[in-house]
């Protein structure tokens, strides 16, 4: 799968509070909680992101809570991938069990806001077209592959009992 | 090669001979709260399932917005009320005999010594330090294992923490996990296991190691294991009426020539109550340094401390002392046991006579949720665990962490203080 879109910076440990805050963890609808996404620390984030857009991040990307509302959210906003130096754990398990791609990159820093990105997902190719430069992402352990290409962990539970 | 004891519980719940580097693992319970249950129930009726695993192993606690704040707050616990009498869940819990979860299922001994516990809230890793495997997930892996009973794990490493020295009067757990993140970050111990031990850790109560193993997930632990000992049994024995062998536990510890990942010593010798600063449970100094900080709020609670000896030593300190003029105080035992302990100890009356508020149990104002939100430009002392950016309330707020004790002296000065300060 081929992504493209637009890169939003962010730094190092974003946490799930930044990502969705908690007053509105009463709702579960990807729509409500896309449009509360980054409030807390980028109030503006939501009016410059457009679909397909791509979060690029620092290292421990999503920690705190396990609320997977801030993958739902991330969704929900519109953005297609997120790029980080590394993710912690529970975002990382929520992504793969939702379906929100995530890549494994070292080269984030030399990706600048608002650069334009083409992602080859399956292959962990990175194409900065605004820089004319390309990065790879680590490859993910095989058993996670097979469920993201299940379309998320039910759907993997259900094709195993079948 | 040895194993830990983290590798100890995984290897046993997986029913494999060896461990890779992935389990799928048997659960022996698992749980979510009023925030990630609905979501996990939503996808588990989306998905099609039409039975649970076992409904003896499968807990839904509200208590994060609870007492409902809201009508859509009521309709989410309404939702997991109505799913629960349908698939026959034993352990629902509403706001009647209901407490914070990592307290209260401890109290209902759903999480024991060797056990493989998920639960859909990161704090779940407090299971750890009854030498439990508990580990915090997403809702969709709890729709799972309410299905299925089981769920993939990757095989963590280990970092082995040792604590040696003599802790001063005012240090217990909290201030040992906030000096550990403070040293190691917030991403220290990422994707691992935190295994505490070493000479103090086998002195301490089993409060201060629920404090430690909690906050685990703060410095981006798998989970937070501390090897159950005689301790463990009779805090068991005495929270839940559980009585367990020695033998139960014999094994469950690590292996002499066990493999970590790192090992790291923590004098606590002459160590200060530790205080993280905003907004980062990371960014820890000692309480001397921080004495000119002004608070509008303190709240002494929580899944981290909120149980019975937190409001002893609490109580203790505010005892016949008016809490500081302009200061909100909010005192939340955590569950209904440590409440009628807390009014039969006399400790209700000190802090209500002091002019603290006390609440029934909640997680509440800890996430921002309610009972006691921060306006912009406020600041809190919090015996909580996290102080991001807009934690308990307006993204210009500001929040330290701290140990009862700490929280107790502050309130009485309405800056933050040394519990020494109060006489």
């Amino acid at each position: 799968m081929i992504l493209k879109g637009r890169a939003h910076k962010f730094g190092d440990n974003i946490n799930t509070d930044d990502i969705i805050a908690a007053r509105y963890l009463d709702s579960q609808d990807d729509s409500f909680l896309g449009s509360k996404c980054m409030e807390n620390i980028d109030p503006d984030f939501i009016k410059r992101v457009s679909k397909g857009d791509i979060i690029v991040s620092g290292t421990n990307f999503g920690c705190g809570s396990s609320r997977e509302h801030a993958p739902v959210s991330l969704k929900g906003a519109g953005i297609s991938l997120v790029i980080a130096k590394s993710f912690a754990r529970i975002f990382y398990r929520n992504c793969i069990n939702v379906g929100l791609p995530i890549l494994v990159c070292n080269d984030g820093d030399k990706i600048s806001d608002k650069d334009e990105l083409e992602v080859d997902l399956s292959a962990g190719r990175i194409k900065n077209i605004t820089k004319n430069q390309s990065y790879n992402s680590e490859k993910f352990p095989s058993f996670m592959t097979e469920i993201v290409e299940s379309g998320g962990l039910l759907k993997w539970i259900i094709n195993k009992k079948r | 090669m040895g194993l830990t004891i983290a590798e100890k519980i995984l290897l046993k719940h997986s029913g494999q001979k060896e461990l890779g580097d992935f389990v799928y693992a048997k659960v022996d319970f698992c749980f979510g709260n009023d925030i990630t249950a609905p979501l996990a129930v939503k996808e588990f009726l989306k998905a099609g399932f039409d039975s649970v695993f076992n409904p003896g192993k499968i807990g839904f606690v509200c208590d994060h917005f609870l007492p409902a704040r809201d009508a859509k707050a009521a309709n989410n616990a309404k939702f997991l009320k109505e799913f629960s009498r349908k698939f026959r869940i034993k352990h629902f819990y509403d706001i009647n005999h209901c407490g914070v979860e990592h307290a209260f299922l401890l109290e209902r001994g759903l999480v024991k010594p060797g056990d493989l516990v998920v639960g859909a809230d990161s704090h779940t890793c407090t299971g750890g330090a009854l030498g439990a495997f508990a580990t915090g997930v997403g809702s969709t892996d709890l729709s799972a294992a309410m299905y299925t009973g089981f769920c993939w794990l990757k095989v963590p490493q280990t970092i082995k923490f040792v604590y040696k020295g003599k802790p001063g009067k005012w240090v217990g757990g909290k201030d040992l996990i906030l000096a550990t993140i403070g040293k190691i970050g917030v991403d220290g111990a990422l994707y691992q296991v935190m295994e505490f031990c070493g000479p103090v850790i086998e002195k301490i109560g089993a409060e201060d190691r629920l404090a430690m193993s909690n906050m685990a997930i703060e410095a981006g632990g798998k989970a937070g294991i501390i090897a159950p000992d005689e301790i463990t049994l009779s805090y068991l024995n005495k929270i839940a009426g559980i009585k367990l062998p020695v033998s139960y536990i014999k094994n469950l510890k690590s292996d002499r020539d066990a493999k970590y990942s790192r090992i790291v010593e923590i004098d606590v010798t002459n160590m200060e109550p530790q205080v993280a600063c905003p907004h980062s449970p990371a960014n820890v100094r000692p309480v001397s340094a921080l004495k000119a900080v002004k608070l509008q709020q303190v709240i002494i609670g929580s899944c981290t401390n909120g149980r019975i000896g937190d409001l002893k030593i609490a109580a203790k300190i505010i005892k016949g002392k008016p809490i500081a003029r302009g200061v909100r105080v909010v005192v939340i035992p955590a569950t209904p046991d440590v409440y009628l302990q807390a009014e039969k100890e006399g400790l209700l009356k000190i802090f209500a006579s002091a002019g603290c508020a006390v609440s029934s149990p909640t997680c509440g104002s800890c996430l921002g949720g309610h009972m006691g939100i921060l306006d912009k430009g406020e600041t809190a002392i919090a015996t909580t665990n996290r102080n991001f950016i807009g934690r308990m309330g307006s993204p210009e707020s500001f929040v330290y962490l701290s140990s009862p004790a700490v929280a107790a002296a502050s309130a009485i000065k309405g800056r933050i203080a040394h519990p020494d300060e109060i006489r």
